[in-house]
């Protein structure tokens, strides 16, 4: 790969396992628990964080030098919320009945731990171009445990994968409700997710013992 | 060579391999194990784990028998094939018909709950490394006890796993966890199947099956007629202590639990401390709740008359209090470990239980909502139990100094 150097490939795949800033840094949580009962606004909030993160990452670096630093949490707060309302704006345009369903959780981006910890640990101090990649790749973690967190829940909590009944019709009983399954109403309701993130959160350090930390 | 003789020789075999700790499992659960002591003993104490965990296991087994009886009498009362008991030892409970349906549909769920449970017990003990500990043992009897008779046995297989790996082996195996894995199994059942876990179609066999058929079969509960403003139904003060009535498999007799309390009682195995504070919690709240109705403040129009009305004692009669105060708040790994915690941790229990009992919406009972509850907050309340009790030693000292 001549556009990424060794070191900026592991800018974006760190983030991917060993870094993942919701499994091991464990922020963006909330968001986490909060829209992951289906898989569609699961990968809409992932697609949202990684523009207003890629783009904002970018924003803060060329700006790193200029921000004083006494006001620098106001300067980064205002450039996440001008680009989580473009989101908010083009969801709203183009995809009404989706960004009804993300409801309040759009605008709480704002709010996502992730976002202004890049801002501070990363985009203050590099420039645009890492920047950009460490944006990416950490909103593509983020994505990513999304993603499987919404697979297994709105397959098992519903039985459907983006709205298509996969597991037969569980009112007019085909497929595997022929034989008697039911869906599982705890895998709907938030704290199913949190158990969900630990148990990826238990796979991920028992398959590297180097993540757990010491206490 | 004898059975013991074969294991033995097993355990030999496959010492210091992965498979060890099954057959150890196997071996000291059937035998006493072949190496004692040859030499005198220092200490000599009766209560070992398996000791204790057999305890409770008895002191169960009459609930658990009683609970095959009543599930095939409901279904007879119902169908009209026996009349109603009216004594304890009256031949209408106590029949061959009874016993057969009811061991039909209540021995598949101790079966599945110990099989599923030991096996996962087993996978983790090999992957740990660890021996194979006996705390399912009791679980795997609770469980049972705990759900409608009509569950299907792949949800309590499901329910169990979870049970299991992420209310006990995450935090490291028996006497480790947090919330009482029996009570685990049934919340995870009761968020994720709630239409097989409450209602008025579950609580006896066949009630599901039989619905909009003119022999239908009701299943509502005492706790589901009072929520909805019905009063008790047919059901006497009588069958209610004695246990003739649908509920889940085994908390229906408050007789039987009385007695099992009276076991772990005796042999000082369940504290009595909480058992007592947990009853006094749900009397407490009852008469809070009587004085709300005598004041005028809530009225017959209200959805919560029904349960308010309820005089208080008649609350430790209906639904599972007894059963949880007796056998659940009871798990010595979960419960607060200081006496005064005791006492605050049993009357939180039973205060929380009735008010969820009485306002919970869509489903009349909180026992084992509240138990899990305090469960949490047990190890807070030994904190502060401990610094108060230090601070109160170092006020004393520096009394003493000055």
């Amino acid at each position: 790969m001549g556009l990424l150097s060794k070191k900026d490939t592991r800018l974006i795949l760190d983030p991917l396992a060993d870094d993942n800033p919701i499994t091991i840094q464990v922020l963006g949580i909330c968001s986490a628990l909060a829209i992951t009962a289906q898989l569609k606004p699961s990968i809409v909030m992932a697609v949202s964080v990684i523009f207003v993160l890629g783009l904002g990452n970018v924003v803060i670096s060329l700006m790193r030098n200029i921000i004083p630093s006494k006001i620098r949490i106001i300067v980064q707060l205002i450039v996440v919320a001008t680009l989580v309302i473009i989101v908010d704006q083009v969801l709203k345009a183009f995809a009404y009945e989706l960004s009804k369903e993300l409801s309040v959780f759009i605008g709480l981006i704002i709010t996502n731990c992730i976002i202004m910890g890049r801002f501070e640990a990363f985009a203050l101090g590099n420039g645009p171009w890492k920047a950009f990649l460490d944006g990416v790749g950490n909103a593509l973690g983020y994505g990513v445990i999304l993603i499987i967190v919404g697979f297994f829940r709105e397959l098992l909590g519903s039985g459907t994968l983006f709205g298509f009944k996969v597991l037969g019709d569980s009112v007019e009983k085909t497929g595997l409700y022929a034989i008697g399954y039911e869906n599982n109403g705890f895998m709907v309701l938030p704290p199913m997710a949190l158990i969900v993130v630990g148990i990826i959160i238990w796979v991920q350090r028992s398959r590297n013992s180097a993540l757990i930390e010491e206490n | 060579m004898g059975l013991k003789q074969n294991l033995h020789t097993l355990k030999m075999k496959y010492k210091g391999t992965k498979m060890a700790p099954a057959f150890n499992a196997i071996h000291t659960f059937l035998y006493l194990p072949n190496e004692t002591t040859h030499n005198g003993t220092h200490i000599k104490a009766a209560d070992d784990l398996k000791r204790t965990m057999n305890m409770v296991i008895m002191s169960l087994v009459p609930c658990l028998l009683f609970g095959i009886f009543n599930a095939g009498y409901q279904y007879n009362v119902q169908t009209g094939d026996v009349t109603k008991a009216l004594s304890f030892f009256s031949t209408e409970f106590w029949n061959f018909s009874n016993f057969t349906i009811g061991a039909w549909k209540v021995l598949p769920l101790v079966v599945v709950s110990y099989g599923v449970g030991l096996i996962v017990e087993f996978i983790f003990a090999v992957i740990k490394g660890h021996e194979v500990e006996e705390g399912y043992l009791v679980t795997g009897m609770l469980v049972p006890l705990i759900v409608p008779v009509d569950i299907p046995l792949w949800m309590l297989s499901i329910a169990v796993i979870f049970g299991v790996v992420i209310g006990k082996e995450v935090f490291g195996g028996t006497g480790m966890n947090i919330l009482n894995p029996a009570l685990t199994i049934r919340a995870f059942l009761f968020f994720a199947y709630p239409t097989w876990m409450s209602g008025d179609k579950v609580w006896v066999t066949g009630a599901v099956d039989t619905v909009g058929q003119p022999d239908a079969i009701s299943g509502e509960t005492i706790l589901g007629s009072l929520a909805q403003n019905n009063g008790f139904g047919d059901w006497s003060m009588m069958d209610q202590f004695l246990g003739f009535i649908p509920g889940s498999v085994g908390e229906t007799s408050k007789l039987l639990i009385v007695v099992g309390a009276l076991i772990l009682i005796l042999s000082k195995i369940g504290s009595w401390r909480i058992i007592l504070s947990t009853l006094v919690g749900a009397l407490s709240m009852g008469l809070i709740f009587n004085g709300v109705v005598n004041a005028g403040w809530v009225t017959e129009s209200s959805k919560f008359f029904g349960l308010m009305n309820v005089d208080f004692w008649q609350h430790l009669f209906i639904g599972s209090i007894l059963f949880g105060a007796v056998y659940m708040a009871t798990d010595p790994v979960t419960a607060s470990q200081t006496n005064k915690g005791k006492w605050i941790y049993g009357f939180l229990i039973g205060f929380i239980s009735i008010m969820i009992r009485v306002f919970n919406p869509a489903y009349p009972e909180g026992v084992f909502l509240a138990i899990l509850l305090m469960n949490v907050f047990a190890p807070t309340i030994d904190h502060y139990v401990l610094e108060g009790n230090i601070k109160k030693r170092a006020k004393r000292l520096k009394l003493k100094t000055a």
